[in-house]
């Protein structure tokens, strides 16, 4: 066992990565619950914008054109939900099941020729002095740009939900979508685009595991995250900084114990892989206290009676 | 222009057509996409919904049906009973796991002793495992109010995690050449879920769920228990004046599920799967979720869409051989199945009417 073999830098820098396919799952999940909708395929979301990020950035030979498609196949299986819960009244949980499976389906489908294949590498921010000093350089500099759009899509939703008209009106909607009809609010307009905003992010999460991440393509490559993008949403108590602080702790977690394995320390692997969720169901315990965080229409449908 | 309207009361007729329609569309729809990727779409569709029942070697996929729509009935039976009432569980597989740890792990104890108790406490182990499992989110709503379908779900993984520790650490087979997973159960006669007639498919997970059926049925349409489940799914607030007490209800429709789900992964890790492994888990507990809506949570629909869904696992695997598809392929199927269920939906509880509104 050595365990100055971690290079903290390298390890920090590693768990940036780690965690910046969470952080998309989950700002775009937490747009949506704040309107009031539960959607739980955000996996199905996510590998549909693996394999269609990749296949794209194989087939152009440009990563950037991978993640414009890999928003947009999110964004498209998505709609799937929205008619679902927004026009065809269906159950919330019910139809997230239905678009992760059919998510992962279709992946498989779609991917079944990429198996193997490498893509094109995306380039990295290279900042001649800046990426060379030595602790901060790995850290702060020398990422891909998605990771820091990542970061910059954070502060964008805390900004529009805290500060702006549009980020209110959002907030009604998902507090009680029938005031917010009486006062003339599209809910279900505004719902739909929620939705298709979550799945966009969803999309680039996925991406970012097939292109940066891994990278390569294999079926069903989201499952280690599956549904740690939905818990960091509880876990942050639907607070956009709290995503990103969860998601660092989260992908910290997934990168320590990737190192302590190969510096040979005995602890059983899959008791820490289990932590996340134990940390949420906890922190779903707590929040239950406290009723006033989570968006009080989430999961209930929208009918206006005419 | 196209409006909804609520039906006073929902359809009965479309209640029982939409899953037709449904199974109607999702073939049509999937020919189509299989049209587009390039492959002869009757070729697709013909060995998910043909081959195993009527094809060449469909003396060997019938036994199939039974042993693939059992687990799913069993759960999906139990799922019903939470879904009617409004309370869900979506971890379903996460107490199937449990319940397949227990049972093996009170088999495995007991090995090499050959003894007739083995197998029946194997089955109370394994029910205990899902109730123990389902108790969590069950305890947790009840006494926090926190939130049961992220709890499940939170719990599915851990359980999944509880597999891998297991299969790689405590219940590995100590002659098994350091390869991961247990012993192999099949071969460890009384803790064997034998197939009961040679070449059938019919094992005791098949009666049980045959005896879920009607304990479902009998509970819901005779029982007061099952008379509080409707009515509180129905009208939640006239349950609560009625002074039903919904702590019980939500531990027993949880607790139930979870029993039901543990079983289900018992007799499968002690019949057709055999052995405790890191990939023992195939998705049962989510296709049950689908089973029991296109069953329309009743226990007979449940009994005709778990024969349905289990065709569809089949295919997929004659699919998969034929066609060179990938094993998740059929996945496609059964999200488009629910997909199009939940959609047609619709039409039970609104009616469409054209023209403009009439003026009350």
């Amino acid at each position: 066992m050595d365990l100055s073999a971690i290079n903290p830098a390298l390890l920090i820098a590693s768990l940036m990565v780690a965690a910046t396919p969470l952080l998309f799952a989950a700002i775009g999940e937490l747009v949506v619950e704040k309107s009031g909708v539960l959607n739980l395929g955000v996996e199905g979301m996510m590998i549909v914008g693996a394999v269609a990020g990749f296949a794209t950035a194989v087939e152009t030979g440009s990563p950037l054109l991978g993640f414009v498609a890999a928003a947009g196949a999110g964004a498209t299986l998505s709609v799937l939900f929205a008619i679902l819960t927004q026009y065809a009244q269906a159950n919330q949980v019910a139809s997230g099941l239905s678009l992760t499976l059919f998510g992962l389906g279709m992946s498989a489908l779609l991917g079944q020729s990429y198996v193997g294949v490498k893509p094109p590498q995306m380039q990295k921010i290279d900042l001649p002095v800046l990426s060379d000093l030595p602790v901060v350089g790995p850290i702060l500099f020398g990422h891909d740009p998605m990771l820091y759009l990542a970061i910059a899509l954070i502060a964008a939703v805390w900004a529009v939900i805290k500060f702006s008209r549009i980020g209110l009106v959002l907030r009604a909607v998902g507090e009680n979508h029938d005031a917010a009809h009486a006062l003339g609010y599209k809910v279900v307009r505004i719902r739909i685009l929620a939705i298709l905003f979550g799945g966009a992010c969803a999309g680039l999460g996925g991406a970012y595991i097939s292109l940066i991440r891994v990278p390569q393509w294999t079926e069903g490559m989201t499952a280690g995250i599956r549904w740690i993008a939905l818990a960091l949403v509880v876990f942050a108590s639907w607070k956009p900084w709290r995503v990103l602080l969860g998601a660092y702790l989260f992908g910290g977690v997934t990168v320590v114990q990737l190192n302590l394995q190969a510096a040979g320390v005995a602890i059983p692997v899959e008791y820490l892989a289990m932590s996340p969720y134990l940390i949420t169901i906890l922190v779903l315990v707590i929040l239950s206290a406290d009723k006033s965080s989570a968006p009080a229409a989430l999961g209930r449908n929208f009918h206006a009676a005419r | 222009m196209i409006r909804l309207e609520k039906r006073p009361q929902p359809s009965q007729a479309w209640s029982l057509a939409t899953p037709l329609v449904a199974v109607l569309a999702t073939m049509i729809a999937g020919g189509l996409l299989f049209a587009a990727l390039g492959k002869d779409p009757v070729e697709a569709i013909r060995p998910i919904f043909w081959e195993p029942l009527f094809g060449e070697f469909a003396f060997y996929y019938r036994p199939q049906l039974l042993v693939k729509g059992a687990p799913l009935v069993l759960i999906a039976i139990g799922l019903s009973l939470g879904f009617k009432a409004g309370i869900w569980n979506i971890g379903a597989e996460g107490q199937y796991i449990m319940g397949a740890l227990f049972g093996a792990g009170v088999g495995l104890a007991f090995y090499p002793l050959e003894a007739w108790y083995i197998f029946p406490l194997m089955v109370i182990a394994g029910g205990f495992g899902g109730w123990l499992w389902a108790s969590i989110p069950a305890y947790l709503k009840t006494r926090f109010g926190t939130n049961e379908i992220l709890v499940s779900l939170m719990l599915v993984y851990v359980a999944e995690q509880f597999l891998a520790s297991m299969s790689l650490g405590l219940m590995k087979n100590p002659e098994g050449f350091g390869f991961p997973g247990s012993r192999n159960l099949q071969q460890y006669d009384s803790a064997h879920n034998a197939e009961l007639i040679a070449g059938s498919g019919m094992h005791w997970g098949v009666v049980a769920a045959l005896i879920a059926v009607i304990f479902a049925y009998v509970l819901l349409n005779r029982h007061m228990v099952g008379y509080h489940i409707r009515l509180t799914g129905e009208a939640p607030r006239a349950a609560r004046f009625a002074g039903f007490n919904p702590t019980r209800l939500i531990l027993f429709c949880l607790g139930t599920s979870g029993m039901l789900a543990g079983l289900a992964g018992m007799f499968e890790v002690s019949g057709p799967s055999g052995q405790v492994s890191i990939d023992f888990n195939v998705g049962y507990g989510f296709t049950a979720i689908i089973v029991a809506f296109l069953g329309r949570l009743h226990p007979v629909g449940i009994l005709l869409a778990g024969g349905l869904m289990a065709l569809t696992y089949i295919g997929g695997d004659i699919a998969q051989s034929n066609l060179h598809l990938p094993s998740s392929a059929i996945q496609v199927f059964q999200g488009m199945l629910l997909f199009f269920l939940l959609a047609f939906d619709l039409l039970t509880n609104f009616r469409i009417s054209l023209g403009k509104p009439e003026v009350a």
